[in-house]
């Protein structure tokens, strides 16, 4: 109960932070844009389905890393993450409500993403829209994990990219398959690893952040 | 409360302190004097509990216990400090923490500005709110650093009476450039380079 009360508490406060400064969504929303609208003018008439939904998984990826890169700025500009740390809720309860705040920015910049796809390129279907939700919730578990890694790292904007592209190539090859091919084994592929990913994460996040 | 033994910190081959003996209980005052970048805030945070000692044996109270203001007053500058104190109280899981918020508010004299934005507030009213945030959960374990920065002369009797309600009940740990200011309290002292 306690536990759960400390999530909500500051899950809480990373939307409200950015209901006020706005510094995040919008940024994810025109970045999203942007890239569609740059493919779709960079990509041949006639390219195939599958090529075209390589490109939605790409912009789906960098626009999750957008929104990391911006994951622990309020806390590191103004060492509050010490005094999440001194806390003493249990230290996942921080992963867990930055993941669930990262989780919504990809849904609401997905909002966007997959109608303008539809528009610029091809529909979509409902396979892709499962694969997005389940890749949003991998790509939230680790990005948060390793945001929270380069937070701490003087070369922080070189360090994430570095760690959570690799991390990420799973989750592209799954969501392209969702979304192309056949969609149950690629969906079972990205609920698996979401599970593995949400529970390394969530057991590991407290090595990561602290020193003691 | 604290104890230190054989206490050392080193950043490579930088050696910031080295053989500290420290034993604190309630009702002890350790003062931290030194020059800046000598090391001060470096054991603060490592009695803290925020960065692990290179060698030595430090024992510290539970997470609950200890209230820790830094350089910064660790407040969310988006929020209001209705909202940052809150978050808080919920972290820490205060029993009847809306009547501590606003004893704590009225006290430091931020009641009439608890809905506004922490941005809009000058350094010393951030400080106020760092120390309401500090003193929130009634910590056993206070560790100031540079306190009494930013403070004006009310901000500053205000952190004075506090520390000497604090200093029966609680072991503090405070550094400063301004030690005549809590010299009368200090029991311990370590002075840096």
């Amino acid at each position: 109960m306690r536990y759960a009360a400390a999530v909500v508490a500051l899950a809480r406060k990373d939307l409200l932070l950015e209901l006020r400064a706005k510094e995040t969504v919008p940024a994810m929303l025109l970045f999203v844009l942007a890239a569609l609208t740059i493919f779709h003018f960079a990509v041949p008439a006639g390219t195939s389905r599958t090529a075209a939904l390589g490109l939605l998984w790409v912009v789906i990826i960098f626009t999750a890393l957008l929104g990391l890169t911006r994951a622990f700025v309020p806390e590191r500009e103004q060492g509050l993450l010490d005094a999440l740390l001194l806390a003493p809720c249990d230290r996942s309860a921080i992963w867990l409500a930055k993941a669930f705040s990262v989780f919504a920015f990809l849904a609401i910049a997905e909002l966007l993403a997959l109608p303008a796809f539809a528009l610029f390129f091809a529909g979509v279907g409902w396979a892709t829209i499962a694969a997005a939700l389940l890749a949003d919730i991998g790509i939230s578990a680790v990005g948060t994990l390793v945001g929270a890694m380069a937070v701490a790292g003087r070369a922080r904007e070189l360090l994430l990219p570095l760690l959570f592209l690799p991390l990420a190539i799973p989750i592209l090859v799954g969501g392209v398959g969702a979304s192309s091919g056949s969609h149950g084994h690629y969906l079972a592929f990205l609920v698996l690893y979401d599970a593995v990913f949400v529970l390394l994460s969530w057991a590991s996040f407290e090595y990561v952040v602290s020193e003691t | 409360m604290i104890s230190a033994t054989n206490l050392g910190k080193r950043f490579g081959a930088k050696r910031i302190f080295d053989r500290l003996e420290l034993r604190l209980g309630r009702g002890d005052f350790l003062l931290v004097t030194g020059p800046n970048g000598s090391g001060k805030t470096t054991l603060l945070r490592v009695l803290a509990g925020l960065d692990a000692p290179s060698k030595g044996e430090l024992s510290l109270p539970d997470r609950a216990l200890i209230g820790y203001l830094g350089h910064e007053p660790l407040v969310y500058r988006e929020l209001t400090p209705l909202e940052n104190l809150r978050l808080f109280a919920s972290l820490y899981a205060i029993d009847g923490g809306e009547q501590r918020i606003r004893i704590l508010l009225e006290r430091f004299g931020l009641w009439r500005m608890r809905d506004e934005r922490v941005s809009g507030f000058s350094r010393g009213m951030r400080q106020r709110l760092g120390l309401c945030r500090v003193v929130l959960h009634a910590p056993e374990l206070l560790i100031l650093d540079e306190p009494f920065n930013a403070l004006d002369a009310a901000g500053a009797s205000l952190l004075d009476l506090t520390l000497a309600e604090f200093a029966a009940g609680s072991a503090i740990v405070v550094a400063t450039h301004d030690p005549e200011r809590v010299e009368a309290l200090a029991t311990e002292r370590v002075a840096f380079g």
